[in-house]
């Protein structure tokens, strides 16, 4: 990995729903092994451009190129429904929110983290489910809840399910829309804890999207605020965090409780 | 709705479809006749499922959307298998329908009743004789020649639909050749039950390129249907889709290296006329735990009875009492 080439480029992105604004000229770069977070009130376009960078949603205009894994600049535009999909489960992994979202829920745990794994053409059971333990013992689910449903497991062990699902076939990229959502305090830390050492131990990129600005302060190196569907200010997480230019930021950054 | 007391409406098209039958063995003197166009389709409808049906042999295991029609019979009888039989039937063909393997069990009787009515074509029960076998969830045991066609109902054509619901989504899937998801069931059943606990409409690969389901025969069939010699048609009524598998053509099961797709195996053989190695149905002969196993092929199993093959439950030998 070169940490000069560009993995991910975004040229003026813009998505309208109906006569309604998404997001609007967001470009940005991301290198390999780089932290963005994104982060805005709800409804500043966050997760619309998410959808974006991640081909969930295609754009009103603009365009979004990605280096694959044989080092070539493609359009994501231009692959094809084969290319995407396994671009998306074999490159890239997309932590969401909801873990119901991301997990197959009526599937035991083996299954979710191995799924990835056949759809590539792993075809030894034994195989599987010895990649499977390796990839819960890292997230820190014990190998004997592997015939485990999702169902049976905590919110926390949920998202660390999904996170073990898509690091299973060394992506180079993932997204996360509020990957901490929804959880209490010092699950959020575990979890955060367990995200940032992953992060730093595979060398992944990551789009984090997150409206909790200690999230972003402490797992992304870079950051862009977004309001109206525009980003509005973008640096070095801790520079922007310590020093807020713009008016908004200013009041986002104000905003956060004092422990 | 009432099950007990028929509405006068029903009754009344019973009691027309009754007529019919008559009319059509014998008209009684001063009625009109009522006169089945051949084989109860009409002749369009019937170039429209051959077209489906060319269509599916063309592209082996892929699902053909057809014009579905209604059928004298309820989704879930045979409508789509007796569609498909109805557009390739000529008036030289010799007809047989198993039901489960059987020819004398209610669907087998019916349809094969419902085709003699309106077709007039000879039947059978003899699998070697038949030209066109129509099937409910089995493939005969005796080997099937060149130039037969086994014809398939079906009740859900889609292997991927308990895994995804989505139609949209499936064809996709087809389209991609995106098939981890099949293996993602195999390997919960290996993980609940330590091994492959799927035993009848087990999904296979059909020429290398869609997985499909071959309709809910026992897995114990699927070998027969790689490389037959026979034509083998899908038709899926309700679901309104045919699918095909052209003679000789690879049918590979769906499996793990470490957990190959076996079949299943039957401690004893037929109780009637002692054959190994086929499907056997369990019969319960009382309610004290007595039971046997007989071949679920009632003709192959005749066919060796009369051929002087005997089982330990066969009737009239004379010995054979305790």
């Amino acid at each position: 990995m070169t940490g000069d080439a560009p993995l991910l480029v975004a040229d003026k992105l813009t998505r309208y729903y109906g006569a309604r604004l998404g997001c609007r000229d967001v470009s940005l770069t991301l290198h390999p092994g780089e932290v963005l977070a994104i982060v805005g009130e709800s409804g500043s376009g966050k997760s619309t451009l998410l959808g974006l960078l991640s081909t969930e949603l295609a754009p009103s205009a603009g365009r979004v190129s990605y280096r694959m894994r044989d080092g070539e600049m493609r359009d994501l535009a231009d692959l094809s429904e084969g290319e995407r999909r396994l671009l998306l489960r074999t490159d890239w992994g997309f932590v969401r929110q909801h873990a119901e979202q991301g997990l197959r829920m009526a599937v035991s745990a083996g299954g979710n983290v191995g799924e990835r794994l056949m759809a590539v053409g792993w075809r030894n059971y034994a195989g599987i489910r010895e990649e499977a333990i390796d990839w819960l013992g890292r997230v820190e689910i014990q190998a004997d809840r592997i015939d485990d449903d999702p169902r049976a497991f905590s919110g926390g062990m949920r998202q660390r399910l999904q996170i073990a699902r898509n690091l299973v076939t060394r992506p180079r990229l993932v997204f996360m829309d509020e990957p901490t959502g929804g959880l209490d305090v010092s699950v959020q830390a575990r979890l955060l804890d367990l995200i940032r050492s992953l992060v730093a131990d595979l060398g992944l990129a990551v789009v984090i999207v997150t409206h909790d600005l200690a999230v972003a302060r402490l797992l992304s190196h870079r950051i862009m605020v977004m309001k109206d569907g525009a980003v509005i200010e973008e640096g070095l997480t801790d520079q922007v965090l310590d020093d807020p230019r713009e008016p908004y930021t200013q009041l986002l950054v104000s905003s956060v409780l004092a422990a | 709705m009432n099950a007990q007391t028929p509405t006068p409406q029903a009754e009344s098209r019973q009691a027309e479809a009754r007529q019919a039958e008559t009319r059509q063995a014998k008209t009684p003197a001063g009625m009109p006749a009522i006169t089945y166009n051949f084989a109860y389709l009409d002749e369009q409808t019937k170039r429209m499922i051959r077209r489906a049906i060319l269509k599916a042999i063309a592209i082996p295991g892929y699902q053909v959307p057809f014009a579905s029609r209604e059928m004298p019979m309820p989704y879930g009888w045979g409508t789509g298998g007796v569609q498909v039989t109805a557009a390739i039937l000529g008036p030289d063909d010799v007809l047989k329908v198993i039901d489960q393997g059987s020819d004398d069990t209610t669907n087998a009787v019916a349809i094969r009743g419902f085709f003699e009515t309106t077709a007039g074509v000879a039947t059978t029960t003899r699998t070697q004789d038949a030209t066109i076998i129509q099937t409910r969830h089995r493939i005969p045991e005796g080997a099937l020649q060149a130039g037969q066609v086994l014809v398939y109902q079906v009740p859900i054509p889609e292997p991927l639909r308990f895994l995804e619901p989505r139609e949209t989504e499936t064809r996709k899937l087809h389209g991609l050749a995106d098939y981890g998801l099949m293996h993602v069931k195999l390997y919960e059943d290996i993980a609940r039950h330590g091994h492959i606990a799927t035993t009848y409409a087990y999904p296979v690969e059909v020429a290398g390129r869609y997985v499909m389901d071959p309709s809910p025969i026992p897995k114990f069939d699927n070998p027969k249907m790689d490389d037959s010699p026979a034509l083998q048609l899908f038709g899926a009524g309700r679901e309104k889709r045919i699918y095909a598998i052209p003679p000789h053509t690879k049918v590979v099961p769906l499996d793990f290296e470490d957990h190959p797709f076996r079949v299943q195996h039957f401690a004893k053989p037929c109780a009637l006329c002692g054959a190994h190695g086929v499907y056997l149905d369990e019969v319960i002969l009382d309610d004290r735990g007595g039971r046997m196993f007989v071949c679920s092929d009632t003709d192959y199993c005749n066919t060796r009875q009369a051929e002087g093959h005997t089982g330990e439950m066969s009737a009239p030998a004379p010995e054979a009492a305790e």
